[in-house]
């Protein structure tokens, strides 16, 4: 099962160390992991998606609560998920199709971002699920793309 | 006045009225020694290894229940003493560790004596701190002391950068702390409480599990006195050992893979276990799938994170399980008829008597049970026991009789040979009006035989037990029972030192015993001597530890006599 949780940490070092040690001490997956200072505070949020039973998550979300810099594990099905990929096609590969892209990657809220002599670099950003299908359908119809995901980031409805 | 950050560890240390720091100097520690050196308001004992320092202070904790201090240097300082630290954490034991670190604009060069400490130390303590500036220092001293004792206990690691040690500041020590991130929960939730208390009035085969926690929160004689008056079953784990008195007819032992018969049947038969401060280990539950099927679970915990852990559990209390036994009582008290339990402790009775816990005795050979139960008898009632790990851990846990909480030293969650004479030294520290005495091995004494220097030089005199069966016990008992009788590399019979040269050339006092009358007269002396005894008692090489839940196998299924082959 997939899950997302949210988790407001002291911005203080090693804080990231101990979250991720944590999972991998108990052999706990992370899927993704994003980071970020909370603005005008002295929080980071760290949105992390895993995989596992229920029963998983429970620890998982008991142990992040025993490590002291944790203030606060959010979890919820009422999400707002948000994920941000980027896609670069060689240009050879490309030009005649900027304008399929470029409509393509309006459907997910994205654009192309950047053209130069050797790349077309397309970037959206949308639900995990969506991007996946996003990327399946790029690389159903151009090779040797380049891509790179940013995790997902969670805020509550 | 502005202080360096030397004097501040000083100060601090004072303002939290520490008596004894275990120790032992290094070169990015160096500026805080010399502060130890020009001050006499705490005591500073030198070990002869860091491992050593370690285990004192936790031997300390636990005997005294306050906080625990260690001071070390950096890299193999503080690599000499993550074994005392791991011990301290799976056992929750409330200490200090405070190590040296290279300065800040060495770190991260590989510098001379570098390690990353805090990384090291990150998954067995509490909590741990790099100190990077010296203006942080005493807060961070007060929070280390704060978490080590609050909530859950446990070790606490604060690393400093010899920098921050010569660095000044003004010093301010923080009358309280509060931190937004770390709540412990005390009370327990008025309406589970309820819930539990429902629970244990229906119940018609109740058992109270009492655990560590127990010990820690010091609830022994709420414990005591609710057992007293209800007549509810109890079984005790490892670290639970002296909560209820040996000899308290509702006691049937200790539970688990060496526990008594009887013990081990009323988790297996019970509708109710109601867990005070235990975890369900798996030395106490043996096989899961097959642990206590009828049961339903009150687990009483201040650690969420332990409620539901290995078992369900369909009444948890996440608090203290001294608080939440002060407001269960009442209720509990309330209309209740204790011979509701009447029939239930009739079978466990019959169980007891079915299988007992006992050994045979012999006249050719000393058993080491034997030597426990003497022991037990001629050292006085309130004398402090401390083990190593292996069978005689076992045994001691078995057959020694327990009086109070506190009074057994022993690595459970960890199980960390080495642990029992350092422990024992720091234990001594902390109570010197109690006789202190560790059960120890041939194998484990070895491991910190260093000590006994320490012992000399601070007058600590303990009195180690050595049951000596010239085998890694434990280790040979599983080979014997599993691993058809191949000992591989568990003989210890062609190397042994001769104990009592080794204990003389260190200031301490030594006895060969083969017989019960030497071991009784080497008993005396060893009390009477003020100083570091070793016995050592050549016991019955094969004596296994039994009875015995096989590993990964139902309580039910235990072991209980020895296979004569």
């Amino acid at each position: 099962m997939r899950k997302i949780i949210s988790v407001i940490v002291e911005n203080e070092h090693g804080v990231l160390a101990r979250v991720v040690n944590m999972f991998a001490a108990r052999g706990y997956n992370i899927t993704s992991l994003t980071v970020a200072p909370i603005p005008n505070s002295e929080f980071s949020r760290m949105t992390i998606m895993s995989e596992g039973d229920p029963k998983i998550f429970e620890q998982i979300v008991k142990q992040l609560y025993k490590l002291i810099p944790v203030y606060k594990v959010i979890e919820s099905d009422d999400f707002i998920e948000k994920e941000m990929a980027m896609v670069k096609f060689p240009l050879k590969d490309v030009k005649d199709n900027l304008a399929d892209i470029d409509a393509l990657a309006r459907c997910y809220n994205g654009k192309i971002s950047n053209v130069n002599d050797k790349s077309v670099v397309v970037s959206v950003v949308d639900r995990p699920n969506r991007i996946d299908n996003f990327l399946k359908a790029m690389q159903a119809k151009y090779k040797n793309l380049e891509i790179v995901r940013s995790g997902v980031s969670v805020i509550e409805r | 006045m502005k202080l360096t950050g030397a004097q501040i560890v000083i100060e601090s240390l004072i303002k939290e009225n520490v008596e004894v720091v275990f120790g032992y100097p290094g070169g990015a520690i160096m500026n805080v020694y010399d502060e130890i050196y020009k001050q006499d308001k705490f005591k500073h004992i030198l070990t002869k290894h860091e491992q050593g320092a370690v285990h004192m202070a936790d031997g300390y904790a636990r005997a005294t229940g306050r906080v625990g201090v260690a001071m070390v240097t950096s890299g193999p300082g503080l690599t000499n003493a993550v074994t005392g630290i791991a011990t301290a954490y799976t056992d929750s034991v409330p200490m200090v560790v405070i190590s040296g670190q290279v300065p800040t604009f060495a770190i991260g060069t590989d510098a001379f004596q570098e390690v990353d400490a805090v990384g090291v130390t990150r998954p067995i303590t509490k909590h741990n701190f790099l100190v990077k500036d010296v203006k942080d220092l005493a807060y961070i001293i007060k929070e280390a002391f704060y978490l080590a004792k609050s909530g859950r206990p446990g070790p606490v690691h604060i690393d400093i950068p010899k920098d921050v040690t010569v660095a000044k500041t003004k010093f301010e020590y923080p009358e309280k702390i509060e931190l937004k991130t770390y709540k412990p929960t005390y009370k327990g939730n008025k309406r589970a409480i309820k819930r539990a208390v429902e629970a244990i009035k229906k119940a018609k085969r109740p058992v109270f599990y009492i655990g560590g926690g127990s010990v820690i929160s010091g609830a022994y004689e709420l414990i005591r006195e609710i057992v007293k008056l209800t007549k509810i079953p109890a079984v005790e784990t490892l670290m639970a050992r002296g909560v209820l008195r040996y000899d308290c007819p509702y006691l049937f032992g200790m539970v688990g893979m060496h526990g008594s018969y009887a013990a081990n049947m009323a988790m297996n038969d019970a509708d109710l276990i109601i867990s005070l401060g235990a975890r369900f280990d798996d030395r106490v539950t043996g096989k899961i799938d097959e642990f206590a099927k009828n049961a339903d679970i009150v687990h009483i915990d201040i650690d969420p994170s332990q409620i539901g852990k290995v078992i369900p559990t369909k009444y948890p209390i996440v608090g203290d399980v001294k608080m939440v036994l002060e407001d269960m009582m009442p209720m509990l008290l309330e209309d209740i008829d204790p011979s509701r339990y009447d029939e239930w402790r009739e079978i466990l009775n019959r169980y007891k008597e079915l299988y007992p816990l006992t050994y045979k005795d012999s006249n050719e050979v000393i058993k080491p049970q034997w030597v426990i139960e003497k022991a037990g008898e001629m050292a006085p009632e309130d004398a402090i026991i401390s083990t190593d790990v292996g069978q005689h851990q076992m045994w001691t846990a078995q057959f020694y009789p327990f009086t109070y909480p506190r009074q057994l030293l022993t690595s459970g969650g960890l199980g960390t040979m080495g642990f029992g004479f350092p422990a024992a030294l720091g234990a001594k520290e902390g109570r010197k009006d109690r006789v202190v005495i560790n059960f120890t091995g041939d194998g484990s004494i070895m491991m910190n035989i260093q000590e006994v220097l320490t012992g000399y030089k601070y007058k600590l005199p303990v009195i180690n037990i050595i049951l000596n069966n010239n085998y890694l016990g434990m280790v040979r008992q599983w080979q014997t029972m599993f691993y058809e009788d191949r000992l591989s590399e568990t003989d210890l019979s062609d190397v042994q030192p001769d104990f009592i040269k080794l204990a003389e050339s260190m200031g301490g006092v030594g006895f060969n015993v083969k017989t019960k009358d030497e071991f009784e007269d080497a008993f005396k002396e060893a009390l009477n001597s003020n100083k570091v005894a070793f016995i050592n008692v050549a016991v019955d090489r094969r004596e296994d530890v039994l009875p015995m839940v096989p590993p990964n196998s139902p309580l039910k299924n235990m072991l209980v006599f020895k296979d004569e082959k």
